[in-house]
């Protein structure tokens, strides 16, 4: 099937089996492994990316599923080398040890925040309930989202979400193969 | 330690490796994509016992895309038999274990046949056209019935007793004989417990690429041990040692679960020989939890004798150790290294251990985060409770009273190691203030007096372990196949900056950041001037890997060692450049100065001079680089108290824990902020024991939990914000004094957990529960039921599988 897909600003053409997950598009076909698979069922995660803005587990979508939509990944975040606030706060809480969950915990936290500006420690508990962890035991994780939450208040800084997906600048399709 | 502005070991350094991990820029071995690559699917046995009587690959062999379908037959040439390190004794059985089955399968989830495709899809495809016959045998699984050798995991031993190993305090000269104790005890406990078997869930799934270029094998493996994998696959292969490099790239955990020389390893490698390609394999979650070794699983049967007053006199420790179907790398010396820990820091007069361990039709097991000492500290945490609960004793009280003083320090215990520093009345004192036990206590007075539906309990260990995995004589004697040092080397190039190259392979502990601490503080150099390299055989050659809490222990000693060579000849050549006595030569902050004067040559001065070389004393190597390994004469010996409140609703059975205070002493602490988080997830791993995970096979030897949606781990919102604090008392067996910390958390907290749980209910009649306590056993148990109807409520989710291997 031929699908075009937005994938952190660069607008890709191509065609792909109706059954590839759109993680594995990501990763084998767009070469975006910062996105990874943790498991088979959907409990961990760590494949979270955002569509259109929320967050879904790319190991549970098709990639055709994602045609004409916006797709954005641990690797478009930052602008400008500038590390959005998210990925900062999670390096200066150290809620990171091993890193293979971090990308997917980063995604959904952005997501959490975005309906929670000022969560407190149960709300972010609860809103990362479906990404797994295995070396943090979450402390410095539920820390590290608090502490983004006040980087992002309005006034604390420069505006951090101006990369919201409605800002992505559509480029030229490079293809596939 | 070199005097500089601001120390560096001590800082709450942020980490080097995040930058990369944060942005998604990493390095899995998943990740790779060569030219030409292939991928391998591997076929799993969806039955624990049979012969193999036909596999038809025919059909298979013709999909689209599939280069190749080889099965064990393909292999038994070539494949040898995997590596066992430990035979823990001289009459050990050790049957063998081909990496992919041959004519028999021992366990649901063995390797029996692979498929080499072009992609991972078609891979997968073909393996469901491959159609193996299989003649059912019958499956061993309960650890007791294997003992009576009714039916056989592996007819050809004879027998399904693996091996028994004995350590008793009387023969070894350490203590008295434990029967003795026991006849003259006022107070004789016996218990048993179930260590549930439990499975180590890192969150990278396993995956090998393997580069046969020339007549060199570049395998990249998502591993804890490269070295020891380069030196395993050598001898298993045959291939020579020097044409094999190991590359641990990024990866993603471990907690001994990737302390393995895996058959998909080996197999990857065998098949890319074979088709003179790159292959790669990747594992979905389910093979994982299928295949890759399992932890924990004993039954601990317990006896404590002490005197009426509360002091305990005799431990004596019966254990069986469920091996499952094969032995793996140190499969039998699991519960071996729990031996010298039951007794924990109580003063026992006499001790004796047994463990037997046995082979069933399940997933073999092996290290698990502590690794026979979380065991260990369970069964005597569990004990002191129990011991407290026949006098009627605090549980506290009774620990303080029985444990090692301060001042008895270095002290040799029952089990013949020498503790060599501790101070288990400041981490306790601590660990009090902060947690707030008698306002707690007279809480759960309260809600005991009111019939409150939820009851609170206060669970108590004050654990210790021995880590820093270890004297390589030590080892020797255990007979354990290899040694316990560790190496590093120091570059010092020449513009100053530096290359620590280190046998130890991080793979989430932050090595990167605290090797370079450790280095820019010995050598006075920025802490950014420091560039970490490990993890790859061509350029660290020599490594002992990172598991048992040994890699700052033993690996950080070896590079302040190679740190203070390097400072040595930088001394000598400095006088010689400053034209003084090298006795008259000071060292601070990075530079070299002659005592009384102002004549300064920094260490970068040095540098130059030796690696121009222009002119050097008399006799003087050119270059300024240095090696050292270390070999420790002593364990190390983490210690601290936790202690856990937990709200149990006895309506429904649930737990909820309320405050969980852990106070640690792992001595020296380089980079608090890592040894904060290396607690933090320690305490959910051993919480997560207590409460939620357990690996269940059923009748037919089918892992039931064998996807995230089945085996529990914990996620955020099952787990409290924890209060972590430290006292520390310096480690006597290494420069640092440090002692290690990462698997304190796992050690200590289980026993915590299921103490509280049992605090909280004990007044209504529970006695025991089996681990994990799930709303379902705690509820049961509050309704009377016995020990055994309670142990076997399963604790797990759905209990689906996949009998394809779960291959996408």
């Amino acid at each position: 099937m031929h699908i075009s897909v937005n994938v952190d600003g660069v607008t890709y053409a191509d065609e792909v089996e109706p059954r590839l997950l759109l993680v594995h598009y990501l990763r084998e076909r767009l070469g975006k492994t910062g996105t990874v698979v943790g498991c088979d069922t959907g409990n961990c995660g760590a494949c979270t990316v955002h569509l259109d803005g929320h967050s879904v587990k790319s190991c549970q979508m098709f990639a055709v599923q994602a045609n004409g939509h916006e797709v954005t990944t641990i690797e478009g975040l930052a602008r400008d080398g500038r590390l959005h606030p998210v990925q900062e706060a999670f390096r200066t809480n150290h809620a990171l040890q091993c890193g293979f969950c971090t990308p997917g915990m980063i995604m959904q936290a952005i997501d959490l925040l975005a309906d929670e500006s000022d969560p407190d420690d149960e709300t972010v508990r609860k809103g990362l309930e479906g990404n797994l962890c295995r070396c943090t035991g979450y402390q410095n994780i539920v820390r590290a989202v608090q502490d983004a939450a006040q980087r992002m208040k309005p006034g604390a800084g420069p505006k951090m979400e101006q990369h919201s997906d409605d800002h992505v600048v559509s480029k030229q399709p490079v293809g596939g193969e | 330690m070199t005097a500089t502005a601001e120390p560096e070991v001590g800082k709450a350094r942020l980490r080097k490796e995040d930058a990369r991990l944060i942005t998604g820029q990493t390095k899995w071995t998943d990740n790779l994509q060569l030219t030409g690559m292939l991928h391998m699917a591997v076929l799993r046995s969806p039955v624990a016992h049979a012969r193999i009587r036909n596999i038809d690959c025919s059909r298979a062999t013709t999909m689209p895309g599939v280069a190749v379908v080889l099965t064990g037959e393909d292999f038994a040439a070539e494949q040898g038999s995997l590596p066992c390190a430990w035979p823990i004794t001289e009459d050990m059985k050790s049957p063998p274990a081909p990496a992919m089955a041959v004519d028999q399968v021992n366990f649901a989830g063995e390797a029996v046949a692979l498929v080499i495709a072009d992609n991972a899809y078609r891979a997968a495809d073909a393996l469901a056209a491959i159609d193996v016959d299989y003649d059912e045998l019958p499956v061993v699984l309960d650890l007791q019935e294997a003992l009576q050798d009714t039916d056989l995991v592996h007819p050809d031993l004879g027998t399904n007793k693996c091996a028994t190993w004995v350590y008793d305090s009387a023969e070894a000269g350490a203590g008295t004989n434990v029967e003795d104790e026991i006849a003259s005890a006022d107070v004789v406990l016996e218990r048993t417990f179930r260590q549930q078997r439990l499975i180590p869930s890192f969150m990278e799934p396993r995956s090998v690429v393997v580069d046969p270029n020339a007549d060199m094998f570049t395998v990249w493996s998502a591993t804890q041990i490269p070295h020891i994998l380069r030196w395993m696959l050598s001898a298993v292969t045959g291939i020579a040692e020097h044409k094999i490099r190991v590359i641990a790239p990024d990866v993603g955990g471990g907690f001994g679960g990737k302390l393995q020389v895996t058959p998909e390893e080996l197999l990857c490698l065998l098949a890319a020989r074979r088709m003179g390609r790159p292959v790669k394999w990747t594992e979905s979650r389910t093979e994982s939890m299928l295949s890759a070794h399992h932890g924990r699983d004993q039954i601990q049967k317990i006896t404590l004798s002490a005197r009426r007053d509360g002091t305990v006199t005799g431990l004596k420790v019966e254990l069986l150790a469920d091996m499952g179907a094969y032995l793996r790398l140190v499969s039998p010396g699991i519960p071996v290294l729990g031996a010298f820990m039951y007794n924990a820091i109580y003063k026992f007069a006499g001790y004796r251990f047994v463990c037997t361990n046995v082979f069933t039709n399940k997933v073999p097991t092996d290290a698990y985060r502590g690794a026979g000492r979380p065991e260990a500290t369970f069964a005597i945490e569990r004990m002191m409770d129990e011991l407290a609960a026949e006098l009627d004793m605090d549980p506290m009280k009774i620990r303080e009273m029985n444990w090692i003083k301060h001042e008895e320090f270095p002290f040799t215990t029952v089990a013949g190691l020498t503790y060599d520093s501790g101070n288990y009345e400041a981490a306790t004192a601590r660990a009090m203030e902060l947690f707030g036990y008698e306002e707690l206590r007279e809480e759960q007075s309260r809600r005991r007096t009111s019939r409150d539906p939820v009851q609170l309990g206060i669970g108590v260990s004050t654990y210790t372990e021995m880590c820093g995995l270890a004297p390589s004589r030590v080892l020797g004697a255990l007979r354990y196949a290899a040694g316990g040092w560790e190496t590093a080397s120091i570059r010092m190039l020449p513009t100053g900056k530096v290359e620590v190259i280190t046998g130890t392979s991080p793979h989430g502990q932050g090595h990167e950041t605290v090797w370079s601490q450790i280095v820019a503080d010995r050598l006075g150099v920025p802490f950014e001037d420091v560039e970490v390299l490990h993890g790859d055989t061509a350029s660290s050659h020599k490594g002992m890997d990172s598991y048992g809490s040994r890699s700052l222990a033993v690996g950080g000693t070896a590079l302040v060692h190679a740190a203070d060579k390097v400072l040595a000849k930088a001394r000598r050549l400095a006088a010689h450049m400053m034209e003084c006595d090298e006795a008259d030569v000071e060292f601070a902050s990075g530079s070299f100065s002659v005592r009384g004067t102002s004549t300064v040559r920094t260490l970068g001065d040095v540098v130059l001079a030796a690696h121009v070389a222009h002119d050097l004393p008399e006799g003087m190597e050119p270059g300024m680089d240095a090696d050292a390994t270390f070999d420790p004469d002593n364990f190390s010996f983490p210690h601290g108290t936790h202690l856990c409140a937990t709200e149990v609703d006895t309506q429904t059975g649930m737990v909820k824990i309320r405050s969980y205070v852990a106070v640690d002493d792992v001595g020296t602490v380089v980079n608090p902020l890592i040894v904060d988080g290396q607690v933090h997830g320690g305490l959910a791993q051993g919480i997560a024991q207590a409460l939620f995970e357990e690996a269940v096979h059923d009748e037919m030897g089918t892992l039931t939990t064998a996807t995230f949606a089945d085996y529990l781990v914990p996620c955020a919102a099952d787990l409290p914000a924890f209060i972590t604090d430290r006292t520390s008392t310096p480690a006597t067996s290494n420069p640092l004094g440090v002692k290690g910390v990462g698997e304190a958390g796992t050690i200590a907290s289980t026993p915590a957990v299921v103490n509280s749980v049992l605090d909280a209910v004990r007044h209504m009649g529970v006695r025991d529960i089996n681990m994990p306590l799930s709303p379902e056993r705690v509820w049961t148990a509050l309704q009377g039921g016995s020990a055994d109807d309670v142990g076997d409520v399963a604790a797990g989710g759905l209990g689906s599988i996949d009998s394809q291997g779960g291959q996408s």
